[in-house]
């Protein structure tokens, strides 16, 4: 039994416009130590998926279906109490997007790193601030830090804090959303080695939500391609990086500029994500999809093993 | 392979000459009474280039480096400190700025020496595309009012028809067709994608001779930024238009610009050919710039990346004396015991901009023929005012 196992996952926002489909049907495993990349476009859903994990969706959206279980032990029926008592920071955390506004800025970053510790544990002030220094040092800050507001640090800094803070309980699963999207290369690049770093020696099981496919083949050894609301493609990064099987995959990879090699020309996607309030009715990349044909616009494609762990949902590999 | 859109180059169209923006820090009474200095943040301090018709050229740089600071200065829409910017404008601009008594050397305008009624003519010819495509359109104009209102200014057409074909002309080159369908619609109508490409229209329906954009590409999917990165290529074939690109994205910068300029805490460190300059970097913080970036490569995920940089940007009201890069520079600590000329250098004398290869530029003292020109007490000397 993997650690996390999500089935067929539905999340839904109830907007006056109407129902906006943002996670359709999301399933996938993420085994103990292991660290998953799901990558796609604004809009696609990501953050969604990443807000329902931890049951953390904003109204007027909420889950509608599916299960999402740790240990086996499903966590979308669960009481809001049960989830914060047993579930969310405890075994599954998540290091948000913008660290920039997820620190309040009345506290000190001791108070906030010590919040968790004192609220989910029985420690007394003092215990949890000998934890939070352990935490601060294991991301490469000073203790001092401890004492300071979140606007005396740089925003490399407060990346850092906001990443101790998801460690605080020792979680399971850490879930980084965009982590480094708002900081510069080289501090990108500290954090990452930070993250690896973690990875390897608390064996900890890292879902990493980014648009950028680069940052996502720094950690990832799986990758879940994500396409308004669905996930089109699974597989280790290997497979999805040298022999990417969707249309909107490969699209993908050939849109990156590289640093390194020869020169080709960027290739684009021509038109527009899907309205997820009236997705189409066959497969939702058809209407750009340049190898299109018949079966596309009338009947969704299932998720098929192509290869040995390597998935996809896309009619040019399935049979009818 | 060589690259598909590299294009012949024209003559200068603009020279930049040392310029520096400089901003007050707001002093309060105490610090007055107590006579304490005037403090500055330079954010630019002294950055030199110039721009060839149809080139595109690139500043890239951390933020804060100064990058967009220098774009906006060309417009005079931040004040200038010092400097000159020589700009070359059209035949019919020249003579409407001569009208208006302003000198011209060599059909070179000076940009900073104008007064704000002489700048308004220029400002057809230079425009911007911002970062931000949600929030540099006027959400209460159609597309066809935000493209007019540019017209209108600058007297461009005189009947409405005439001013609508001009219109669709420009849509048509940013290639947001079929026409019809899009002038009517207002900009949260419109996907980020077709909003930038409004504003690129907005910026080349007065026909400009220089553009300068602002990381146009940076809030966009990556789907959507390969098409827009296009657009802009063709235009400069189209309009014989120059850019002044800004990125932070190397990867972009060598897809889509001739040459590159790294900034560095308000001066340029390295300039040169796009493709050479990443290929070969020769400046210590481009080197560590480079290799900070993640290349989409499965492989990367088992290795620690090296960085080559210590520390973290310091402030720009107090710039480090010497190369403002050694503090943090790896190649200075690791040879500064066995070369002790070193330590003479870089924490005391800025090293200057020059010319170590052909067409290839960089300040930085690992090279003897810099510190040659240091020492023959040739330019420079730090100026801390």
């Amino acid at each position: 039994m993997a650690l996390l196992e999500v089935e067929n996952l539905r999340t839904y926002f109830y907007t006056l416009r109407g129902v906006v489909k943002a996670v359709d049907g999301v399933s996938f495993e993420l085994e103990k130590g292991e660290t998953l990349g799901i990558v796609g476009e604004s809009g696609c859903g990501k953050s969604t998926l990443a807000w329902s994990l931890l049951r953390l969706v904003p109204p007027p959206g909420r889950i509608v279906g599916g299960q999402i279980r740790i240990d086996g032990k499903d966590i979308v029926g669960m009481s809001e109490s049960e989830v914060r008592r047993e579930i969310r920071w405890k075994r599954i955390s998540m290091i948000f997007q913008g660290a920039m506004n997820a620190l309040n800025p009345v506290y000190t970053v001791g108070d906030q790193i010590i919040e968790p510790l004192l609220l989910h544990t029985n420690m007394t002030k003092q215990e949890a601030l000998e934890r939070a220094k352990e935490l601060i040092e294991a991301v490469g800050l000073a203790p001092s830090i401890l004492e300071r507001y979140p606007h005396e640090l740089s925003g490399g800094q407060k990346q850092r804090v906001v990443i101790a803070m998801a460690l605080a309980l020792k979680p399971d699963i850490v879930i980084a959303d965009e982590p480094t999207t708002a900081l510069d290369v080289v501090v990108q690049a500290q954090i990452l080695n930070l993250m690896k770093k973690l990875h390897q020696e608390e064996k900890m099981s890292i879902i990493l939500i980014t648009h950028d496919l680069g940052v996502v083949t720094e950690l990832s050894e799986k990758i879940a391609v994500m396409y308004a609301g669905k996930i089109v493609e699974f597989g280790r990064a290997e497979d999805i990086f040298e022999n990417p099987l969707h249309p909107y995959t490969k699209a993908l990879i050939r849109a990156v500029p590289r640093l390194k090699g020869d020169i080709h020309k960027l290739e684009y996607i021509p038109g527009t994500p899907p309205d997820l309030r009236s997705p189409p009715p066959g497969c939702r990349f058809a209407p750009r999809c340049p190898r299109r044909f018949e079966p596309c616009d009338k009947e969704e494609p299932p998720m098929i093993e192509y290869s040995k762990g390597h998935y996809v949902a896309c009619w040019l590999y399935s049979k009818r | 392979m060589s690259h598909a859109y590299r294009v012949e180059l024209g003559e200068e169209i603009l020279r930049v000459q040392d310029l520096k923006v400089w901003f007050p820090i707001k002093r309060d009474i105490t610090d007055i009474l107590l006579r304490k200095p005037q403090l500055y943040v330079h954010a630019v301090d002294g950055v030199s280039f110039n721009i060839r018709k149809r080139e595109i050229f690139c500043l890239v740089g951390e933020s804060g480096c100064g990058k967009t600071t220098t774009g906006k200065a060309l417009l005079r829409l931040v004040p200038v400190h010092s400097g000159k910017a020589f700009f070359k404008p059209r035949k019919e601009t020249l003579e409407i700025l001569d009208a208006m008594g302003v000198k011209s050397e060599n059909g070179f305008v000076e940009l900073f020496g104008l007064k704000d009624s002489q700048f308004r003519p220029l400002r057809r010819e230079i425009q911007m595309i911002y970062q931000d495509p949600y929030g540099s359109l006027n959400p209460r104009f159609r597309i066809k009012d935000v493209l007019e209102e540019v017209l209108l200014v600058h007297k461009i057409g005189s009947t409405k028809e005439e001013r609508l074909e001009i219109i669709a002309k420009a849509l048509e080159m940013v290639k947001l067709t079929p026409v019809e369908e899009f002038i009517d619609r207002y900009p949260h109508q419109l996907s980020g994608g077709q909003r930038q490409r409004v504003a690129i229209a907005r910026a080349i329906i007065g026909n400009p001779s220089l553009i300068i954009a602002d990381e146009p590409v940076s809030m966009l999917d990556v789907s959507i930024r390969a098409e827009i990165l296009e657009v802009l290529l063709n235009l400069r074939t189209l309009l014989d238009v120059s850019f002044i690109f800004i990125t932070h994205d190397l990867a972009v910068a060598r897809y889509i610009c001739d040459r590159i300029a790294v900034m560095y805490l308000g001066k340029i460190v390295e300039l040169g050919d796009a493709r050479e300059v990443i290929a070969d970097p020769l400046h210590p913080y481009t080197e560590a710039l480079i290799a900070a970036i993640p290349d989409p490569d499965p492989a990367n995920r088992l290795k620690f990346r090296d960085l080559k940089i210590k520390g973290e940007v310091p402030n720009a009201v107090f710039i480090p004396p010497g190369c403002r890069f050694h503090p943090r520079c790896i190649y200075y600590e690791q040879h500064k015991e066995t070369d002790k000329e070193l330590e003479q250098l870089c924490p005391v004398v800025e090293p200057p901009l020059s010319e170590i290869k052909p067409e290839r530029y960089v300040s930085c003292y690992r090279y003897p023929s810099i510190r040659e020109i240091v020492k023959s007490g040739l330019p420079t000397a730090n100026k801390q005012e």
